[in-house]
């Protein structure tokens, strides 16, 4: 288990970076918290040529609240987003949910950006982007674009990110008035990815949703920002209008079968997130037919 | 001497002022340790040393046409790429059997894969280079020609005629089978007022140490002496059979074993790859260092537990258990692991099944299969978790059937405290054991009836917990009925050297080895209480063939009660002998002086008379000062080995509290208790986290580990994130008590503590989930017992 052998570059600039990038294309790596790409490399699951490191490129890291707006550098660690009063009070779903990601000594490493990029579809923070409407934001040697992060992730490690391109740093609106959240997963141990998760983020008004972000994760091949909301948004909640939409949210998910669980019991499990989390959004417990929360 | 003391700590034997007997004393070794000054075999270098990486099978059975290395040649820092034709040349190959397991078989397994690979994961090639990494870049481009054939790999039909037999020259894939038919079964299950089946089913899992396995061997040809250094739990094993396989004597290996990262009977065998590096040493002429990676751990370490247990039970109305039938299939892999057989578990499945309970009518089978997958041997409390979980499984299940309290039950059939000496059906003999006491210990901690009440409440608000208990026996102190009589050279007894130096401090060399347990520690506090002296003033040293008495090491839950009473006849020899020099220095007698806190002093009335340190000055530089004839003897050895006994059984009970929720079928464990008799305790806090860290191995059983093969037997999770070892995020907190019943068989009175609570935990919780379980009528004989299986169960999915 050792990497084969690569040629190292560390960054000294953001322009830096991307000539090396443009320089090497696919054949080079970024690494920023090494968390998934030294053990896939020591694995020798992936053999990159050349790894550009930009554990350096202090601009990237940070956290700033400016107008209604919460940016969060792309080298963020884990750590630093789990401990920011800034987080907890204008994106607290963030905060909740990075107790979810693995255990200290990687929270400690690894960074918001190198998870983004990296887009496991177990993986925690990119169903968080979703459910909190986040812009990520990316350079190349064009310049930069605004992706919403909807439209970042694309599949199973795959995201709009093209080879020659870093991702900068991520914006979210700071959560509003009326403003809930939810966040919860099922993992056979605190720490592994997930069997099954959600991230939701909503806007409620006298126990009616006006706003609802339900994003669920490790069901697919990306964060899944479910339709079947929709079926909840304006309504008086009743536990038959909660089994409409379970019955849509089974009909959107294509969940896979793996060694933790089958596609059916992750279906089954998005169901009772779903349930739970409508119940606990709208602080009624006992709307959860589905069990306890 | 039986002991039912509410005070377990204090103990009368060895009660003597300042005694560490029976003190939660810190372990020597601690410092050093955390101080990250252990000496680790993964971290040893020496001069001219390569690294070997072994080229493994991808498939799980396959012929090798054809290896070609020419690529690998000119590649820098290549040292040699080397065959298992060519280590032939080396090392001889060996078959795992032993002659009292009758009718075991295996076949003649190489040291490197020659012309088929058995399993994937087998080696084929040895790549050895400068570094690590520059072995595994070499290893990528050799290249071998496999032609691959039909792999066995399900247990189930490995005995069917239209299934291939993996080694033709045996005839067929069974290894072993054993047969035991005690009492009258049959007129028991037929007199019976119920009468209860159910398939157990384990799943395969392995004890994946914080180190892997660890060797780096070094052939002095100018001595014609190879030094072993390994992470071993048995240095005097690895000597006899690298020398019996190498064409050496005993004399020309010396096995060196520090500190181990963890072992759990996982580095207690002798492994292919291991053998290899032997072997390549000696070819090579130079040091070659070999360890595991992580993703080869899982695919060659020892697995275990792979049984698929059909069990019956009978009983009568008023809970009387009237017999016990198990039939047990396993299968081991393609061969029978050495030299401690494959066979092992199995056999004490039937050996220990019913062992708690009274009844004498019990009839088992046991089937020993071979299989395309990785080698299954000893791990911790061998088939003691497949036994424990089979009979308290059944046992819950009888009592549900007539409607009976799962404690009731077990004190209408548990062994009565007062009925010892006597023997199971199986033919074990008990000498004293206490499961009623443990049983009513169990019940005041727990607050058995309070947690009953809690439990009622909860259900009815729709929270579904359960409470899960079971009564375990454990093998500990081995004689030579485990190995030696089956012909292998591995020593029941162990050897404790003792001498007093020139400072009247104290070295003390044992032949049992240190992996963590505390074999140091309880050395020291022996030694130390028996001569007076502080324990900071003993030195222990273990682990090297060379300089250490002859024995056994440490596995099979033996260090304490067998190093343990050896250390403590060895003291009570020096201790008479400084005393007899001491009365002729101080014209005393022995029996009016004692000795305490380093020094001699008065028996009546403990007045100081001469430090030790005085008296080793006296003995070792002037002796001409002592009187004519007094020839001081100030080192002693005692050696020692149980005979009455072929094993010192324990005895104990767990109890699992936990929450199931029925929604989504993950398990929440609240609390874990044990109550468990090792007799003596030495340390109470290294038994305590013995136990508690046997507890959490089978708490991995039961909930999360599993290597997980499919059907062309691949192993598709040999890695940390897909095999899932247990976590402290979801251990419970354990409570551990304890009975005292010493063993009349040494002065020590000290059992095994090792795997007691390996053996128990994995049923007390399959019996708590299926206590929560009860009100929707689903019953899970299972384990990994996964969120998926428990939704299945309840046909939520």
């Amino acid at each position: 288990m050792k990497a084969a052998a690569f040629a190292y570059a560390r960054a000294t600039s953001v322009g830096n970076a991307l000539e090396l990038l443009k320089a090497y294309g696919d054949r080079a790596k970024v690494l920023s918290g090494g968390q998934s790409l030294m053990p896939a490399m020591n694995l020798r699951l992936i053999s990159p040529e050349f790894i550009v490191d930009i554990g350096e490129l202090a601009e990237l890291r940070g956290i700033m609240v400016t107008d209604g707006v919460v940016r969060i550098g792309a080298l963020t660690r884990h750590v630093d987003l789990l401990t920011s009063p800034d987080i907890a009070a204008h994106a607290p779903l963030l905060t909740e949910a990075i107790a979810h990601v693995a255990h200290p000594a990687i929270r400690n490493r690894g960074t918001l950006g190198g998870s983004l990029a990296h887009a496991d579809p177990a993986s925690e923070l990119p169903a968080c982007m979703v459910a909190l409407n986040a812009t990520i934001i990316v350079r190349g040697q064009a310049g930069e674009r605004r992706v919403a992060a909807v439209d970042f992730f694309k599949g199973i490690y795959e995201t709009d990110l093209s080879a020659e391109e870093l991702l900068i740093s991520v914006e979210l609106p700071v959560a509003g008035k009326n403003s809930v959240h939810y966040f919860h997963e099922f993992a056979r141990r605190h720490g592994d990815y997930a069997i099954a998760g959600l991230a939701a983020q909503a806007t409620v008004e006298k126990d009616v949703f006006t706003d609802l972000r339900l994003v669920f994760f490790a069901v697919g091949d990306r964060p899944v920002l479910a339709r079947a909301a929709t079926r909840l948004v304006n309504i008086t909640i009743t536990p038959p209008v909660l089994a409409a939409a379970s019955s849509a949210l089974s009909e959107e998910l294509d969940p896979h079968d793996d060694q933790q669980a089958s596609a059916a019991m992750r279906r089954h499990l998005a169901k009772v997130l779903l349930a739970r989390g409508a119940s606990a959004l709208l602080n009624q417990p006992d709307l959860n037919a589905g069990g306890r929360a | 001497m039986t002991i039912t003391s509410s005070n377990p700590e204090i103990l009368s034997e060895l009660d003597r002022p300042n005694s560490y007997i029976g003190k939660s004393v810190p372990r020597p070794n601690l410092e050093r340790l955390m101080q990250g000054r252990g000496l680790y075999v993964s971290d040893m270098e020496l001069p001219r040393m390569g690294h070997v990486v072994f080229l493994r099978s991808p498939h799980a059975h396959a012929r090798i046409a054809g290896i070609d290395v020419a690529a690998t040649k000119g590649v820098p820092g290549v040292i040699a790429v080397v065959t298992g034709k060519e280590l032939a040349a080396v090392i001889t190959p060996w078959v795992g059997v032993l002659s009292h397991l009758k009718g075991l078989k295996s076949a003649p397994q190489h040291a490197i894969a020659i012309d088929r690979v058995c399993w994937q994961g087998e080696a084929v090639a040895a790549i050895v280079a400068t570094s690590r990494a520059v072995a595994e870049d070499a290893a990528e481009i050799v290249r071998v020609d496999y032609e691959e054939l039909e792999a066995v790999t399900d247990m189930r039909t490995a005995l069917d005629p239209a299934t291939p037999v993996i080694h033709p020259a045996l005839g067929d894939n069974l290894a072993f089978e054993r047969n035991l038919d005690a009492g009258e079964v049959d007129a028991a299950f037929a007199s019976s007022d119920a009468v209860v089946e159910a398939d157990f089913i384990f799943g395969r899992h392995t004890g994946v140490t914080l180190e892997p396995r660890s060797v780096v061997a070094d052939w002095n040809a100018a001595e014609a002496r190879l030094t072993i250094y390994q992470g071993t739990q048995a240095p005097h094993m690895v000597q006899n059979i690298a020398a019996l396989h190498l064409g050496l004597e005993e004399s020309q290996v010396r096995v060196v074993c520090k500190d181990v990262g963890g072992s759990f009977g996982i580095k207690v065998h002798i492994y292919a790859d291991e053998m290899a590096t032997y072997a390549l040493s000696k070819l090579l002429r130079r040091p070659i260092k070999f360890v595991a990676d992580r993703v080869e751990s899982f695919n060659t370490d020892i697995h275990a537990r792979d049984h698929r247990c059909r069990g019956r039970i009978g009983v009568k109305r008023d809970g009387i258990i009237t017999a016990f039938e198990i039939d047990d299939l396993t299968g081991i892999g393609p061969y029978s692991m050495y030299p401690r057989t494959s066979a092992i578990e199995a056999n004490q499945v039937v050996n220990l099944v019913g062992g708690p309970y009274v009844t004498r009518n019990y009839r088992a089978r046991a089937r020993v299969v071979f299989q395309n997958k990785n080698v299954m041997c000893q791990y911790r409390a061998v088939g003691h978790p497949i036994a424990c979980s089979v009979t308290e499984g059944l046992v819950d299940l009888a009592a549900a059937k007539i409607g009976m309290d799962p404690v009731e039950i077990r004190r209408r059939n548990l062994i009565a405290d007062d009925a010892y000496p006597c023997a199971s059906p199986s033919g074990l003999r008990f000498e004293l054991l206490s499961h009623h006491a443990a049983m009513n210990k169990l019940m005041a901690m727990m607050d058995y009836d309070a947690l009953r009440a809690e439990q009622a409440t909860l259900r009815n608000k729709g929270i579904y917990r359960g409470i899960g208990i079971a009564s375990f026996i454990e093998v500990t102190n081995p004689s030579a009925a485990f190995y030696g009589v089956g012909g292998a050279k591995i020593s029941s007894q162990d050897g404790v050297a003792i001498r007093l130096d020139a400072q009247g401090s104290v070295i003390c060399q044992t032949s049992i080895t240190e992996q963590g347990q505390g074999s140091e520690s309880l050395t020291a506090q022996i030694v130390g209480s028996v001569l007076g002296v502080s324990m900071e003033r003993v030195r222990v040293i273990l682990g090297d063939t060379d300089n250490t008495p002859y024995g056994g090491g440490t596995w099979a839950s033996r260090g304490a009660g067998i190093g343990g009473e050896a250390a403590l006849q060895a003291a009570k020899i020096l201790r008479k002998n400084i005393l007899d020099v001491a009365a002729a220095i101080l014209q005393s007698s022995p029996n009016e002086l004692d000795i305490s806190g380093n020094a001699i002093v008065n028996a009546g009335d403990g007045v100081l008379r001469m430090e030790l340190r005085e008296l080793a000055r006296i003995v070792y530089f002037r002796p001409d000062t002592l009187p004519p004839g007094i020839q001081p003897e100030l080192m002693a050895t005692r050696h020692f080995v149980p005979r009455e006994y072929p094993f010192a059984f324990t005895n104990g009970v767990q109890a699992s509290w936990l929450e199931v929720d029925t929604d989504t079928g993950f398990v929440k464990l609240l609390r874990h208790w044990v109550v468990e008799d090792c007799g003596t305790l030495i340390n109470p806090q290294l038994v305590d986290e013995q136990i508690r860290g046997g507890v959490v191995q089978g708490l991995g059983a039961a909930l999360f580990e599993k290597c997980v093969y499919d059907e062309r037997g691949q192993l598709t999770n040999a890695n940390m994130a897909d095999y899932l070892v247990p976590m402290s995020g979801e251990m419970p907190d354990i409570d551990v008590g304890h009975v005292v019943s010493p063993t009349s068989e040494t002065e020590l009175g000290a059992k095994g503590a090792g795997e007691a609570g390996t053996a128990g935990a994995a049923a007390a919780v399959a019996n708590a989930a299926n206590d929560a379980l009860g009100p929707f009528g689903a019953v899970i004989t299972e384990i990994p017992l996964t969120p998926q299986i428990i939704l299945k169960a309840l046909g939520r999915i």
